[in-house]
């Protein structure tokens, strides 16, 4: 990815994050969020991961934050709008984050500086190498693109395929819990 | 660096051409359709008036031209009417929100395939703004943000009926963006692809999805994409519905529902702010339209065989194959457009309850059951008969149990003593 769109994205993101903390309107907050999200579909699709950021966009800012903005809107939360700083939550604040700044640093500095290859067609095609002749996903590679829905589709339903269908058993057991709550009726 | 900037100037030439030539003029023409179309279902006459006024100028008689400069003297109208905005609203939003409306909607029509590749002088390019490997999600992806531009509005404006609008629509949009996700899944499945020029490239070799009489060979055997037909036409319809619902027209247009809500999420709204709302309903049914062509109706192909003599059709070093492609889909288009009109004028409104019934009760399974259905269909070819069948068996008693479920569903929920 051009490196100036990396940057653009990430101040993109950086100026989505900080405003969330900034404003004193729940709604202000939840906008930037879906600002950040969409700086950080940016940076996926600028690593060619294209279907992560688009399912970035489509899960995240299509879907949840809208219903996060939902809730805050019915909520009409009218005492977050008063300018206060209590100290605590800033204290806390602040040590959480130096918390995972340490642990991040940790690990940076411990992972090895290995340039990512590059996704030329030379690369493309020795890739092609590892899957059958005649498969999509080979004859994507061997002309020289990169077929990244198919590659998440064929890694997540072989090597992880069993966490894939125990992930779907839980989140069908929640819908239905909530289907359930949500029809309980008391008197 | 010749070829980059050379590069850049095609991309910004697509853009301009493709979107503000050939979409943006259609949220006009469409307005233009809605009125008199709906004026013929009811037995009037229309807007056919505005034209070039001749009388003006002493001649005997004015140039009517059906009428078609209506929409220009709409445009000119709301954009000098004053553009008042109530002491109340939250003004940074209230300003956002049209704005939000618009934009996602014409940002989709990148990845719609507009035709077959035109070459001029052994420089060949593809009809397509950006021709991207994920082409439906992202359509869904960008779409999906438009909700936004509702839901701010209706709270930005700070008074009960826009407010309700705007919840009605995010629930709306929700809902239903789950069974249009679902319901394209069968398609891709078939076509094993999720770029929207190979896909109607495909359907112009073998046969659109809804119409496969030609171009059978073995690879696509007239038995195999006629058994593909029955869940290729239950995803189209749920699909098209869904695409109603997506941009709130009539059957589904609970958002703006003027005996309910007076006008909805925009009743603060005047002058060029109010427009920017219709316009991007208008864009967003332009752009569904155009999906529902591309996936299911074989997008510019003309079909019949026809679409490689037409690519092979050539004035010297000149193609043109491509913009004949053009016209056919815009053809498709507008036909799809006068589809949407007819429908709005003929289907009484559903009730609130309605809507979300069938969002989630009745097209959500119907989806899913139609994904497994396809997916049976898809794999047959490689499977042992025995496999197949306990596989049919199965889908019939899943399709049962979720048919009993629903009925059940349907009976008030017992009274719990608390």
């Amino acid at each position: 990815m051009p490196s100036y769109l990396f940057w653009l994205f990430s101040t993109v993101m950086l100026i989505g994050g900080v405003s969330v903390i900034a404003f004193r309107n729940p709604v202000s907050s939840a906008m930037s969020v879906v600002t950040c999200f969409v700086g950080l579909a940016g940076l996926f699709i600028g690593l060619s991961a294209f279907f992560v950021g688009v399912i970035q966009i489509l899960v995240y800012t299509g879907a949840v934050m809208v219903l996060f903005l939902f809730i805050i809107m019915l909520l009409d939360l009218k005492d977050e709008e008063k300018a206060a700083k209590p100290l605590l939550p800033i204290a806390a604040g602040i040590a959480l984050v130096a918390a995972f700044m340490v642990q991040l640093i940790g690990i940076l500095s411990r992972t090895p500086d290995v340039i990512a290859p590059n996704l030329d067609k030379e690369s493309l095609a020795a890739a092609a190498s590892g899957f059958p002749a005649t498969s999509k996903i080979a004859t994507t590679l061997t002309q020289g693109k990169l077929p990244d829905v198919h590659l998440i589709g064929h890694t997540l339903f072989t090597d992880y395929n069993l966490p894939l269908q125990i992930l779907g058993v839980l989140l069908l057991v929640a819908t239905v819990g909530v289907v359930v709550l949500s029809k309980r009726q008391a008197e | 660096m010749p070829e980059l900037i050379f590069q850049i100037a095609i991309i910004i030439t697509k853009i301009v051409i493709l979107t503000f030539m050939v979409v943006l003029p259609l949220v006009p023409v469409s307005v233009y359709f809605e009125r008199r179309f709906s004026a013929v279902i009811q037995d009037r006459v229309g807007p056919n008036r505005v034209g070039i006024p001749l009388t003006l100028l002493g001649f005997k008689k004015d140039f009517h031209l059906f009428g078609l400069i209506q929409p220009i003297a709409d445009g000119l109208k709301l954009f000098l009417k004053e553009d008042f905005t109530p002491a109340h609203v939250r003004k940074a939003f209230y300003w956002m929100a049209p704005a939000l409306t618009v934009v996602p909607a014409l940002i989709t029509v990148c990845v719609v395939p507009f035709g077959s590749p035109i070459s001029i002088f052994g420089h060949t390019e593809k009809l397509v703004i950006a021709d991207l490997d994920i082409g439906p999600l992202f359509v869904f992806s960008v779409a999906s943000l438009s909700v936004y531009g509702i839901t701010l509005a209706g709270w930005s404006s700070n008074s009960k009926f826009p407010f309700i609008g705007g919840v009605r629509s995010t629930a709306q949009m929700i809902s239903y963006e789950i069974a249009l996700g679902l319901s394209i899944i069968p398609v891709l499945m078939y076509y094993g692809d999720l770029n929207l020029s190979t896909i109607v490239q495909q359907q112009a070799d073998h046969g659109w999805l809804l119409l496969p009489l030609w171009g059978h060979d073995a690879d696509h055997t007239f038995i195999s994409k006629l058994l593909f037909w029955f869940p290729a036409a239950i995803a189209f319809l749920i699909f098209t519905i869904s695409i109603f619902a997506e941009t709130n027209r009539m059957p589904f247009d609970l958002p703006e529902c003027e005996t309910e809500l007076v006008g909805g999420y925009h009743t603060e709204y005047s002058s060029m702010k109010f427009a920017m709302f219709f316009m991007g309903e208008y864009a967003a049914m332009v752009i569904g339209s155009a999906l529902i062509i591309t996936l299911f109706l074989g997008g510019w192909s003309i079909g019949f065989g026809a679409d490689a003599w037409v690519s092979q059709l050539h004035i010297g070093d000149f193609y043109f194959g491509g913009l004949i492609h053009l016209g056919c889909f815009m053809t498709k288009l507008i036909g799809f457009i006068l589809f949407f009109i007819l429908v709005r004028w003929t289907v009484p409104r559903f009730r609130y309850d309605q809507l979300m019934k069938l969002g989630w009760v009745v097209f959500f399974e119907a989806a899913l059951i139609n994904v497994f259905l396809a997916a049976l269909i898809v794999a047959a070819p490689q499977l042992e008969k025995t496999i197949i069948g306990v596989g049919a068996v199965l889908l019939v008693i899943v399709t049962a149990a979720v048919i009993w479920v629903a009925k059940v569903s349907e009976e008030t929920p017992k009274v719990l003593r608390a």
